[in-house]
């Protein structure tokens, strides 16, 4: 695979607040990348900057091995789509498609050949004489990525463009969005704040967090070997604990040494060891590595979520078993299920469940966040 | 509506319109009188075709009022867009301030403040009558420009910050963005905002009054003249000749501003349809 | 948008804006600075308190109904005048508005529509012939006294009255009041008249618990947008007062055809000073006391 765009130590601040700290980051063709962080952690920057809708204070722009710093966005091969799509009310559907081919004073013909042809590959083929005003979230997100594409662009950077539409549309978005993209083969740099999304759509995700890029990798490698605490929560549900590496395979938490898959770490160095609540096996308290006391249980369809203190660490634990509120119990965990990470900054900031609760989680993870 | 609220706003319409029809009628009136009506008439719109000075006030006051909407529209839109864009608080506060004096202002004081100073720039200059068309045309423009601001701000406010930058990313340069994309969006509000201006220049007779000079007279300046003496129904057939101007004038900038909140309108729609 | 492709076309935003600054600042701020200036100087623009004093202590001769007269100062009494017909004709404007304002956002769109058009409609005849007008309809041998004569009835006299001043504010300075209001009241949302009926409340206390606290910032513009013309305004009073009501505009037009440009500019600076104080009065008393008031 070929680099299409290489940013280069990017930093880029607004008002003397530093958005992206010295950011390089590598995107190849064909590829469907993720930029993945709360609000304020510099995904959209790096978008803007890819646009060419803002300019980096350092740091270059790499565009097919040409420096484009300075290009201006009218010049450069990507489109985009919009947060809101930002759709022209005055035009029509098949206007709106059209603008870009216009702007190229694309033969007549060939416009509407063209134009046609995307808003079938849509699905909006009796829309063209439609005012965009009159369409649906859903229709004008069509139309916001036709006509983006359109115009063949070699990357198509997509700004949180699922935000606004409701769950159900937005699944079936993030299906249709990831076939155009195979279908086309066109570079897909889309951005979100929904773990969801990023893990079920892209080829590689990018985690960022104040203005850094915190882990570069394929969903399931984000998934199942963060590299530190920031990480490991933002991706799903997970229990970080601080632990000590014995050795190489033996790790020690909670009062129990456990076989882990890990090496490298020197011997006796803290470390945070990171247990997903899925991967935690529920026994007898006689059989178990540890043992607590559940203090709550919520039924989530699919499986029940408890809450157990182990030593004054609440642990989140997903099983499919029936658990009896404030029941003593133990559990046991595989080897596999243990996934260690050196100690970062992040540390002891995430992973403890003794707050936890699903109205907080809401409150703390707001839907459609204004960045930038 | 209930009996009663109709009761109520029959009352109040008549209220409102009781000068106008007195007027209307009027100005058909054969004889003289202002308050007896003996034949109906055009006498007195003859009388007014064939009145030099009156025509003449007229003529004045569609030229200054036509370079007032001109060159406030001008300077409004630049000015909405301006403001819109500003970051700091302070400046952003002070404009809204500056724009709002002369629209709270009595035009009376807008007046006489912009006269003491005409009056005495001139003095400075040597000028014996410092107030002219010249001076007309500022106040004119002084009061006309923050109603025009008023229309296009909200407009700019309303779009899509986006917009401009979706135009650019599909090739645009950002004059072209402006031009394909800024432009057609508030024009609604630059053409609403240019009919007010209009049409309060037209009207405007206390600010007129105090920044005008003896040699040039607008229609609102005749009609103070003319009802210090006796008043024929001359005046009556100008002012109904004036008012369905301003009423087409009126009609049309609902009908621009309507276009625009029938498209919010379907916006809406569509949101409802979308949380049922 | 926080921040512009490297400040560029910030500055042509800047650019845009530079000749309304310079504008606002050359015809808006500087002519009240003028107005100022005027009043506290002489003929030879040297300072002087002389005007303002003037405004306070002139003093005349009032003939009272008797006959017999009266000294009194001249200008605290007209003022006094101007701001009571002002206040009067606002309150009047105000209970006639209100309700007209509260059926209009009440009616269905259509109808609304045509409404505030009827409403606007009488604002774009020109105020001096609308005013005079009114004169022909109300004067002794004008079209109401006509009409009662046809009918057999004694003559009543209302032009020269207060009544009639009055009356002309009301109806000149009516949509005013009007308008924002009901702009105010159409945009309130239903559902917080369902909650209040939810909670118990009648037709009455919805409006007085509810709906009337709610577009109190309807009513302050529309009580800005009245009293400060109707108590500027100088027309008015000359036809329909027959000029026995002189008013605080009356009396700075009147120095000003006089070429008293310096007392004429000492009234408008005391009229405007006291303007200022009352509309931040008036934005003070309703930010403490309506909740969620600006």
């Amino acid at each position: 695979m070929e680099k299409i765009i290489e940013l280069k130590n990017i930093s880029k601040a607004f008002d003397g607040e530093t958005v992206l700290d010295n950011m390089s980051l590598d995107i190849y063709d064909n590829e469907f990348i993720t930029l993945l962080g709360p609000s304020g952690c510099g995904k959209t920057t790096t978008l803007r900057i890819v646009g060419g809708f803002e300019h980096p204070d350092q740091g270059d722009v790499i565009f097919m091995g040409e420096r484009i710093n300075d290009v201006p966005p009218h010049k450069r091969h990507v489109n985009t789509v919009f947060q809101k799509y930002a759709l022209f009310p005055h035009l029509n559907v098949f206007e709106n498609v059209a603008f870009g081919l216009r702007q190229r004073k694309v033969p007549k013909n060939e416009i509407k050949e063209k134009v046609d042809n995307m808003l079938k590959m849509v699905m909006l083929s009796g829309f063209a004489d439609r005012s965009v005003t009159s369409l649906s979230g859903g229709q004008q997100q069509r139309v916001a990525i036709a006509r983006a594409l359109v115009n063949e662009p070699k990357v198509l950077l997509l700004d949180e463009p699922l935000g606004a539409l409701d769950l159900k549309l937005r699944k079936d978005m993030q299906q249709e969005l990831k076939k155009i993209q195979k279908n086309t083969g066109i570079t897909f740099i889309f951005v979100t704040h929904d773990q969801e999304e990023a893990l079920s759509m892209s080829d590689t995700i990018v985690v960022m967090s104040e203005g850094k890029i915190q882990q570069i990798g394929t969903p399931s490698d984000i998934y199942n070997e963060p590299v530190n605490a920031f990480v490991a929560d933002f991706i799903g549900e997970s229990n970080i604990i601080d632990g000590v590496m014995l050795s190489d395979y033996r790790v020690r938490f909670g009062g129990h040494t456990f076989e882990c898959l890990d090496t490298g770490f020197a011997p006796n160095e803290p470390v945070d060891v990171v247990v997903r609540p899925e991967d935690v096996d529920i026994v007898a308290p006689e059989k178990g590595m540890l043992c607590g006391n559940v203090t709550s249980v919520t039924f989530m369809g699919v499986h029940n979520e408890a809450i157990v203190d182990i030593g004054g660490f609440k642990w989140m634990i997903q099983t499919t078993d029936h658990v009896e509120e404030n029941a003593y119990i133990g559990i046991t965990l595989e080897p596999d299920a243990i996934h260690i990470m050196k100690k970062s900054k992040y540390s002891g900031m995430f992973g403890d469940y003794s707050s936890y609760s699903n109205e907080l989680e809401e409150l703390s993870n707001p839907g459609g966040e204004d960045e930038e | 509506m209930k009996l009663s609220a109709k009761i109520y706003s029959g009352i109040i319409f008549c209220f409102l319109f009781a000068p106008i029809a007195v007027l209307l009628i009027f100005s058909f009136n054969e004889a003289k009188s202002l308050s007896v009506f003996s034949v109906f008439s055009l006498k007195w719109y003859k009388e007014l075709f064939l009145d030099r000075n009156t025509l003449g006030a007229l003529k004045n006051t569609l030229l200054l009022a036509a370079s007032a909407t001109a060159i406030s529209t001008a300077l409004g839109t630049f000015a909405a867009m301006g403001i819109n864009k500003l970051r700091s608080k302070w400046y952003r506060a002070a404009m809204n301030t500056v724009t709002d004096i002369p629209m709270i202002n009595p035009d009376i004081i807008t007046g006489i403040s912009l006269m003491l100073m005409f009056v005495f720039v001139g003095r400075l200059f040597g000028a014996s009558t410092s107030l002219n068309f010249g001076t007309m045309l500022i106040a004119h423009i002084t009061f006309c420009t923050p109603y025009v601001i008023l229309q296009v701000l909200p407009k700019l406010q309303q779009m899509d910050k986006a917009m401009p930058e979706a135009a650019m990313d599909l090739g645009c340069t950002p004059l072209g963005a402006f031009f394909k994309v800024e432009l057609p969006e508030i024009l609604p509000g630059i053409i609403t905002g240019a009919i007010m201006a209009f049409t309060l220049s037209l009207d405007d007779f206390v600010i007129s009054y105090f920044t005008a000079g003896t040699g040039f007279e607008t229609l609102p300046i005749r009609i103070y003249a003319m009802t210090k003496k006796t008043v024929t129904p001359k005046m009556y057939a100008l002012a109904t000749i004036i008012f369905f101007v301003t009423l087409t004038l009126l009609l049309i900038s609902n009908v621009v501003d309507n276009d625009d909140s029938r498209k919010v309108r379907d916006m809406k729609k569509e949101k409802k349809r979308k949380e049922k | 948008m926080k921040a512009s492709a490297a400040g560029k076309s910030h500055n042509t935003y800047r650019i845009a804006l530079a000749p309304y600054s310079a504008w606002s600042v050359l015809f808006v701020l500087v002519p009240l600075i003028f107005i100022a200036f005027y009043a506290f100087t002489d003929n030879n623009f040297e300072f002087t308190t002389e005007n303002i004093t003037r405004f306070f202590t002139a003093t005349s001769n009032l003939v009272q109904d008797d006959g017999s007269t009266q000294e009194v100062r001249t200008y605290l009494l007209i003022f006094m005048r101007s701001l009571k017909l002002a206040v009067i004709s606002t309150a009047v404007c105000l209970l006639m508005g209100y309700p007209i304002a509260y059926i209009m956002a009440r009616a269905k769109e259509k109808t609304q529509k045509t409404m505030v058009t009827l409403i606007m409609i009488p604002m774009w005849m020109n105020f001096l012939i609308r005013t005079y007008a009114w004169m022909t309809i109300l004067q002794d041998t004008g079209i109401i006294n006509g009409f009662l004569a046809r009918l057999g009835l004694g003559e009543i006299h209302i032009i020269g009255t207060e009544t009639a001043v009055i009356l002309g504010m009301v109806y000149d300075y009516f949509p005013y009041m009007v308008l924002p209001i009901y702009s105010i009241l159409a945009k309130l949302d239903g559902r917080l008249l369902e909650a209040a009926r939810d909670l118990g409340c009648g037709s009455f206390s919805v409006l007085r618990r509810v709906i009337f606290p709610l577009s109190m910032p309807g009513v302050i513009s529309g009580i800005n947008m009245v009293l400060i013309p109707s108590i500027s305004t100088f027309y008015i009073s000359q036809k329909l007062g027959n000029g026995k009501f002189f008013l605080i505009g009356d009396a700075i037009e009147g120095q000003y055809v006089a070429n008293n440009l310096h007392f004429a500019a000492a009234i408008a600076f005391i009229l405007m000073v006291i303007l200022l104080t009352v509309m931040a009065l008036i934005k003070y008393v309703t930010a403490r006391c309506v909740y969620g008031g600006d």
